[in-house]
């Protein structure tokens, strides 16, 4: 395993990314929208699609009354989607896990800050 | 600049990518650019690949499609919309296919074309077949897959005219690795034969399809003509799935989702159930037939569920010499979209089909639900002469189009 450097940390705004090739290899690193960052390998668990390049999105629910009648759907701001462009699969950010089936999950790749500085480990 | 963008040693060498995040804009050849890798990892540079179902948005090109409407009366009309989509009683269901613009792909190919020597359609057809290593790819419209349900047939045989008529100009004559089955105007018979008439000697013309349609049961008698025609020319027939939203039990579903997973297969499933037991195979046994772009999970289903009940009814389909899956595994199918979530489930589909002889490599490029070549290439349990069958081989030899030299050399050795 490498440490590689990424960047500092006050570049990053909360909510960015940065998708960088390492070698052979591709990492999205993200901040989430705390000072936390998380990194995943760019390739989604369906077809290898470059998941870290996709849209981030706000978790759609549905909400039922206590009558369990469907009260529509709405989004869930508090936890952000990561979706692979190529075909749609949505993974909770903060987890790399599929939103909808715990056994799809992203590859993760440990990221750690030191000193305001942002590393890898590949 | 990242620190470490010069290193010395390549394994830590740290190069951000162009694209931060891919959107409409975005080059197809950078969508596709783990495509690529996948084919350069897989070697397909040795595979002869054809592609039998991709996409353009004929969409995009309305007014140059419209310039060829026979009909001056209806050309105005259509032209004064000032809109592309203009007289095609487009279902706005269809808006949903890019989920909400999670897909950018799906939404639109809006990227830069500088290359004015020849149609856009083009050359996006040529970044993708360089994205997907592919050799040949059989192009077919978008929103016109819905033109049966058009409530004007007179329109929708006029407007299905225009369209194969700008294709075989416009497009197919740039690049003879472009390849099209050109669309039926089923909604008028005598149209249909005319159709084939005037396309078959066409460049790039390789078959004719049928769209999503219901306008008469494929077994009606007004349709035995357009069979015989298509026989004689030799060409296969593809039955083009579609979706109708507004179609029977389908019309109570309220999520795309469900509307499509439901409706691409039972288009299909219906069209195929007439065309067996009304003894089509036994009536042109020489046509023959492929089924697109509804995957291959009802194809077993449908196989035992019609075997089951012909040996107790076998009076109601008195044509038929054999069991219905028999003529079924004679017929050729696409894989896309292909349900592989359960492998053992998806190994005995392609038992029931012979998928080595039978199966045709599809993308559906650009929609929402492609399938890449590495989706046959991986399957742990097909041999190397199987998924060379199922990526090209097999299509070469229906189609009638020309293997890859390397694959020639390969053969031989």
């Amino acid at each position: 395993m490498s440490e590689i450097y990424i960047g500092r940390s006050a570049d990053f705004e909360p909510g960015s990314r940065r998708v960088v090739a390492i070698g052979k290899i591709e990492v999205g690193v993200f901040r989430l929208l705390d000072e936390t960052f998380v990194a995943y390998e760019n390739a989604c668990s369906h077809q290898g699609g470059p998941v870290c390049q996709g849209k981030i999105t706000a978790r759609v629910v549905e909400r039922l009354s206590d009558d369990k009648r469907s009260l529509g759907l709405c989004f869930d701001e508090g936890e952000p989607h990561l979706v692979c462009p190529w075909h749609g699969y949505e993974y909770a950010l903060s987890s790399g896990r599929h939103a909808a089936d715990p056994r799809p999950r992203l590859r993760p790749i440990p990221v750690s800050v030191s000193e305001g500085n942002v590393y890898v480990n590949v | 600049m990242l620190p470490d963008s010069d290193s010395p040693d390549p394994a830590r060498r740290v190069v951000e990518l162009p694209v931060r995040e891919i959107n409409s804009l975005t080059d197809s050849r950078d969508i596709l650019r783990h495509a690529t890798k996948q084919a350069a990892d897989r070697g397909f540079s040795d595979y002869t690949i054809v592609d039998i179902d991709s996409h353009h948005t004929e969409t995009e090109s309305w007014s140059e499609i419209l310039e060829y409407v026979d009909d001056d009366v209806l050309k105005q009309i259509g032209q004064s919309f000032n809109s592309n989509t203009a007289l095609l009683g487009y279902a706005p269901g269809i808006r949903y296919q890019d989920l909400s613009g999670r897909i950018p792909h799906q939404t639109k190919l809006a990227e830069k074309v500088d290359d004015v020597s020849v149609h856009r359609d083009v050359t996006l057809s040529r970044r993708s077949m360089e994205g997907m290593s592919l050799d040949y790819q059989v192009m077919f419209p978008s929103p016109m897959l819905l033109i049966p349900q058009h409530p004007q047939p007179d329109v929708a045989t006029s407007l299905t005219l225009a369209y194969n008529r700008w294709l075989t100009r416009r497009i197919l004559p740039s690049d003879k690795r472009i390849k099209s089955m050109i669309a039926l105007p089923m909604n008028d018979p005598d149209a249909c034969v005319e159709t084939i008439d005037e396309f078959d000697q066409c460049d790039g013309v390789i078959g004719y399809m049928i769209m999503s349609t219901y306008v008469k049961p494929v077994h009606h008698n007004a349709y035995m003509k357009v069979f015989s025609r298509l026989e004689k020319t030799g060409k296969p027939l593809g039955f083009h799935a579609g979706h109708n939203w507004g179609d029977g039990g389908i019309s109570t579903t309220n999520r795309f989702i469900g509307m499509h997973a439901l409706s691409f297969v039972t288009c299909n499933m219906v069209h195929m159930t007439n065309y067996v037991l009304n003894g089509l195979p036994e009536r042109f046994p020489d046509l023959k037939v492929i089924w697109i772009e509804s995957g291959l999970a009802w194809v077993p289903f449908l196989m035992q569920r019609l075997d089951n009940e012909y040996l107790m009814r076998s009076s109601e389909a008195p044509l038929l010499r054999k069991r219905p899956s028999e003529y079924m595994r004679e017929m050729y199918y696409t894989n896309q979209p292909m349900e592989a979530t359960d492998l053992d489930l998806l190994q005995s589909t392609f038992k029931a089909i012979h998928a080595e002889t039978q199966l045709l490599y599809s993308s559906d490029w650009p929609h929402w639900d492609f399938d890449l070549p590495s989706v046959i290439f991986d399957l742990p349990f097909l041999s190397e002469q199987a998924k060379r069958n199922i990526l090209g081989e097999t299509a070469c030899r229906i189609f009638n189009l020309e293997l890859k030299k390397d694959t020639i050399a390969r053969s031989r050795a």
